[in-house]
């Protein structure tokens, strides 16, 4: 059955006009279908899509707490087993960067590690949106946040590199991991349909971007999504069994962009452009990770 | 004022009873004789507040079209975030200050 | 019924086979630890059809018996001490989300400085999370409380978490003989699960966990301080039904020789024995004492207590916790019972037995000596039995 004109997560809800997190959420639960059980990390999706009494969510849908998505994912297939009803029921977990690579960094490796037939997809807005964009490890390098000012003293942000969570879920040798851009949305699409076809654990890494926290124009959510690809600064890959030789890497830009395209639009990275050396590390950062991923052995 | 055991919200999808189209400053309008009919709006909409309708009685740039299904903006929960009038790939949709 | 020589842990593992609980989610800790081995090895055996998950944390273990309960099915966990305190976020998410999930408590003490033995300190700082409480004096208790657990849980007008402490070791890890009740004797006292409250389930889409604001919270706590109060009357029927298939009568507070007793001793859980030999012996010297033995904390049995102790003119509470600022936390309870009540007996607060020290027939005795000096004249409120103050003394200097 294909349900992609079928709206699973209802609108109404109270994301800021512009976030791009339903747009994944809309996406993946338009392939996943009507028999899933969602998971919610807490976060900024979590908060705007449940406004007691009114939920977002037509599917079955549970938040408990920040950083035990995955335990909670784990005991729900652990009971649908019990009761003989696993087979063909998706369980799909939704969480931020700081709910996943953060303080659920430990629950999710536990669940991977377990092999739990659970689909887990980051939404990586880059810091801690719900409670006012604080950075994260997943915050990247130069990005200015609440927690990462910019002052005299700290010219450059976040003065440490973004953690590479999906590198790590590969190394757990889990079945599937991927990054995904909604951006680039049949690359999107086949990179979810192909998770859900798998069983065991899977991890896609998806960007999604927060207009607030960016600080963009909203009706640039999509355009700088591309742009974070397009500039190679988010590459689109997917390991299969923690192969990190058989890194594929699912779209080549035929040029990359210049970082600086993609910097430029978003305010959080304003002040960069009065340290040109900066950006310069950054499109160095960038190209190294090319030289080395882009002909795998 | 309802209360339930566990605070279970049995009543899927009922954010769609409220209205986030009051958050708008800038409406988008469809210009369907500009329009191809690819969704990309539709695919792109974060609330979504873009539907998809059969798409005969809608005005249309190109005949060959007429069978496809046009996007149709609920103005109900149109936050007017721009991204559908920022991705039209024909530039088909307006952007217009609301009149309050 | 098989007597069988068992362990507590291992009672609460026979418990949980015997509730036929299909999801486990476990983590190690002394002395909890034989519980999810115990429940490991009847899995393997084929005694038990249930999933075991060994999970990376406690945290995590009371996150997936959640994720269990909200999917619909009878789950149970174990842990003690420090494994507690890392839940301690969760066991108020299982409350507020009103799952009947079951958990049994090696109670221990709490590091700093690390003591693996018993101490009621854990599961006195869990006081207020929505759980009901009951404590084991014995391994039979353990076995029969963890199975009372469920019904009562389970009731449609409770439907929230219970908690079985036990003490470490002196029940976790002693050999005692338990009757072990007949399958279906267990099945006939628990019925059929069936499901009396919302599940994830995709024909029947619900949000479970959703963001509350000020004009709603308020009514989900009292929802809860209501379910609560409900759960005092189902307990009692739960005993009693218990009592009529297996012969074993509870109550939330029991006494021993109460009826002309000037000075009561309360005590919870396995000190209990102690307690019991200490009046006996006492009697037989013609000493007016008696014992009341708290069985389920939370619902606080206030007016069971207010009843069962109208005769005594001094409460001699024995506390294995302390609140530091101010008593211990039974006695906080019992106290607070009273504040409502004209002609109140003396109500003394005696701590000891923390970290594992032994609690003594001596030591009831001293207890005794100062309650019967207190009946008569001036006292301590809050007083430490058996702890070396000279040597702490000449750290921290006097009062
Ligand atoms: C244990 C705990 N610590 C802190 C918080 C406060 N908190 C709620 S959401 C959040 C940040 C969420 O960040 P992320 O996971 O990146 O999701 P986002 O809001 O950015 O979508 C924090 C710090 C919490 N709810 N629980
Ligand atoms: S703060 Fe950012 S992530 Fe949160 S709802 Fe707004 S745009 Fe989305
Ligand atoms: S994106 Fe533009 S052309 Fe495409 S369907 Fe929407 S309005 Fe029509
Ligand atoms: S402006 Fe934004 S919310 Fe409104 S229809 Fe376009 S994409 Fe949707
Ligand atoms: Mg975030």
């Amino acid at each position: 059955m294909n349900y992609e004109d079928m709206e699973f997560f209802a609108p109404g809800h109270r994301a800021c006009a512009g976030c791009a997190a339903p747009i994944i959420v809309k996406w993946v639960l338009k392939l996943a279908g009507p028999n899933t059980i969602v998971v919610n990390a807490t976060g900024c999706l979590e908060v705007f899509s449940t406004p007691y009494p009114h939920s977002a969510w037509r599917l079955p849908w549970i938040h408990v707490a920040f950083e035990n998505a995955s335990a909670t994912a784990s005991g729900i297939e652990a009971a649908l087993k019990a009761m003989g009803k696993k087979e063909g029921t998706n369980i799909i977990v939704f969480g931020g960067d700081g709910g996943t690579s953060d303080i659920g960094i430990q629950s999710l490796s536990g669940m991977a590690e377990r092999g739990h037939d659970v689909l887990y997809v980051l939404y990586d807005n880059e810091a801690y949106m719900n409670t006012g964009i604080q950075r994260s490890s997943s915050t990247p390098f130069g990005a200015w946040t609440t927690t990462s000012q910019v002052g005299p003293s700290k010219p450059l942000g976040k003065e440490e590199f973004k953690k590479p969570i999906a590198d790590i879920m590969a190394a757990h040798k889990i079945p599937y991991v991927a990054t995904a851009n909604p951006a680039f949305l049949p690359d999107f699409k086949a990179k979810v349909q192909k998770a859900l076809s798998i069983k065991g654990p899977k991890f896609i890494h998806t960007i999604s971007s927060c207009t607030t926290g960016w600080r963009h124009d909203p009706s640039k959510t999509i355009e700088i999504m591309r742009l974070a690809t397009e500039t190679g600064i988010f590459p689109l890959w997917e390991i299969e069994n923690g192969d990190f030789g058989h890194r594929k890497i699912t779209y080549m830009p035929k040029q990359r962009k210049p970082v600086e395209e993609y910097l430029k639009p978003q305010g959080r990275f304003r002040h960069l452009f009065s340290e040109p050396e900066k950006i310069k590390e950054i499109q160095k950062m960038v190209d190294d990770w090319w030289a080395q991923y882009e002909h795998p052995q | 004022m309802k209360i339930t055991k566990g605070v279970v919200i049995s009543e899927p999808g009922s954010t769609a009873l409220e209205e986030t189209g009051s958050w708008r400053t800038f409406r988008p309008e469809i210009r369907y004789e500009k329009c191809i009919r690819c969704m990309i709006c539709w695919n792109y909409c974060p609330e979504p507040a873009i539907e998809k309708k059969p798409g005969e009685e809608y005005p249309v740039a190109n005949q060959k079209l007429i069978k496809m299904p046009v996007p149709v903006i609920n103005y109900q929960y149109c936050k007017g975030c721009g991204i559908c009038v920022n991705e039209c790939p024909t530039k088909a949709i307006d952007f217009v200050r609301e009149e309050k | 019924m098989p007597m069988m020589m068992l362990k507590g842990n291992e009672s609460t593992a026979y418990a949980a086979k015997l509730a036929r609980v299909k999801v486990v989610p476990a983590y190690p800790i002394t002395p909890s630890t034989v519980f999810p081995e115990k429940v490991s090895e009847l899995i393997a055996n084929g005694e038990m059809d249930a999933e075991f998950l060994p999970v990376e944390s406690e945290h995590s273990a009371l996150s997936a018996a959640i994720g269990a309960a909200a999917t619909g099915v009878r789950t149970m966990t174990a842990t003690a001490s420090q494994g507690l305190a890392f839940m301690n976020e969760i066991l108020y998410i299982a409350s507020g989300m009103r799952l009947p999930i079951v958990m049994a408590i090696g109670n221990r003490a709490l590091a700093a400085p690390v003591n693996i033995w018993a101490d009621q300190q854990d599961t006195m700082m869990v006081r207020d999370s929505g759980w009901i409480h009951f404590y084991a004096e014995t391994n039979q208790e353990a076995l029969d409380l963890t199975i009372i657990a469920f019904k009562v849980s389970e009731n449609e007008n409770v439907l929230l978490p219970a908690l079985m402490g036990m003490d470490a070791f002196v029940l976790t890890h002693t050999m005692e003989p338990v009757n072990v009740p007949e399958q279906k004797d267990v099945d006939a006292f628990l019925g059929e699960k069936e499901i009396n409250y919302p599940v994830l389930d995709p024909s029947k889409p619900a949000t479970f966990g959703a963001f509350v604001f000020p004009e709603h919270y308020m009514e989900f706590r009292y929802s809860q301080y209501i379910a609560m109060e409900h759960a005092k009357k189902v307990i009692d029927d739960a005993f009693e039904q218990f009592n009529k298939i297996f012969g074993r009568g509870y109550s939330k507070v029991s006494g021993f020789q109460v009826e002309d007793a000037d000075i009561l001793f309360i005590t919870m859980g396995s000190m209990t024995g102690t307690a019991r030999e200490t009046v006996r012996k006492l009697r037989e010297e013609g000493e007016k004492v008696g014992l009341v033995k708290i069985t389920v904390f939370r619902p606080f049995p206030k007016d069971e207590i207010i009843e069962i102790t109208k005769n005594a003119k001094v409460i001699a509470v024995v506390d294995r916790n302390i609140s530091p600022g101010f008593a211990g936390a039974i006695f906080t309870e019992v106290a607070a019972s009273f504040t409502n009540v004209k002609n109140r007996p003396k109500i003394i607060d005696f701590i000891l037995g923390l970290g594992g020290r032994d609690i003594r027939v001596e030591n009831y005795e001293e207890i005794y000596k100062r309650s019967k000096k207190a009946m008569r004249g001036k006292f301590e409120e809050v007083q430490w039995i058996d702890v070396d103050e000279e040597s702490v003394k000449e750290v921290e200097g006097s009062l």
